[in-house]
């Protein structure tokens, strides 16, 4: 059972507990966090919104096709920019032989970067969906 | 008698905090020393966990993703 004190304070919540979720992945190669952590706290705001309101407006910020293409996609990002680094002649997930016009330091970095994005999107789409689904069990008895 | 070997053993460990104990000794001075010039990262946790040991966070990633996939295929939905 949800009030209005509860929806409008999560309404008012959520866009701030995102940021700072992607403000935990981004800043990963600078400051404690990382895909990991970002990736399950906005994966939290998600389920804060499906706790205040219902599941269907919760989902209707990402449907279920598009969690799993996020899931996948996460992942393979990660071993795509490895086999980049396989296919520029360095060894599997050696960053800075990407040949990009930047020292090999930077483009580590850069790529270290990306990397932790892709495993926020991962945790985060895979966080929300198997909450989804164990509520909506809950909601509709099959 | 195993348990004998390992009391022995515990007396013979170094100092807890000890710069000098061999787990300090082994890769952790050329993280400190190398990992901002070969990795490009100033989070030293962050190098480590993504660029030195990339094979462990991807498998790591491979496992979340297989756990995860198998829940979704027992929780999954009736019209899909």
């Amino acid at each position: 059972m949800t009030t209005v004190i509860v929806k409008t304070v999560s309404r008012l919540m959520v866009p701030f507990i995102q940021l700072f979720g992607l403000y935990t992945i981004i800043h990963g190669p600078v400051s404690p966090g990382g895909g990991f952590q970002g990736g399950v706290i906005v994966g939290a705001s998600m389920i804060l919104l499906a706790l205040s309101y219902d599941l269907s407006s919760a989902e209707a910020r990402a449907s279920h096709k598009m969690r799993l293409i996020m899931d996948s996609g996460g992942i393979l990002l990660f071993a795509g920019i490895g086999l980049l680094a396989l296919l520029a002649g360095g060894a599997f997930l050696q960053y800075g032989m990407i040949p990009l016009p930047m020292a090999p330091a930077q483009v580590s970095g850069l790529m270290i970067l990306l990397v932790g994005v892709a495993i926020g999107i991962h945790v985060m789409a895979l966080m929300a969906t198997l909450f989804f689904l164990m509520a909506q069990e809950k909601e509709e008895p099959v | 008698m195993i348990g004998a070997v390992l009391v022995m053993a515990v007396v013979d460990m170094p100092a807890f905090g000890d710069p000098e104990a061999p787990v300090h000794q082994h890769v952790a001075p050329r993280y400190i020393e190398m990992a901002y010039e070969e990795t490009g990262v100033k989070n030293i946790v962050t190098a480590v966990l993504v660029s030195y040991r990339g094979y462990d966070t991807l498998g790591e990633l491979t496992v979340i993703f297989t756990a995860g996939a198998a829940v979704i295929s027992l929780l999954g939905r009736e019209d899909e």
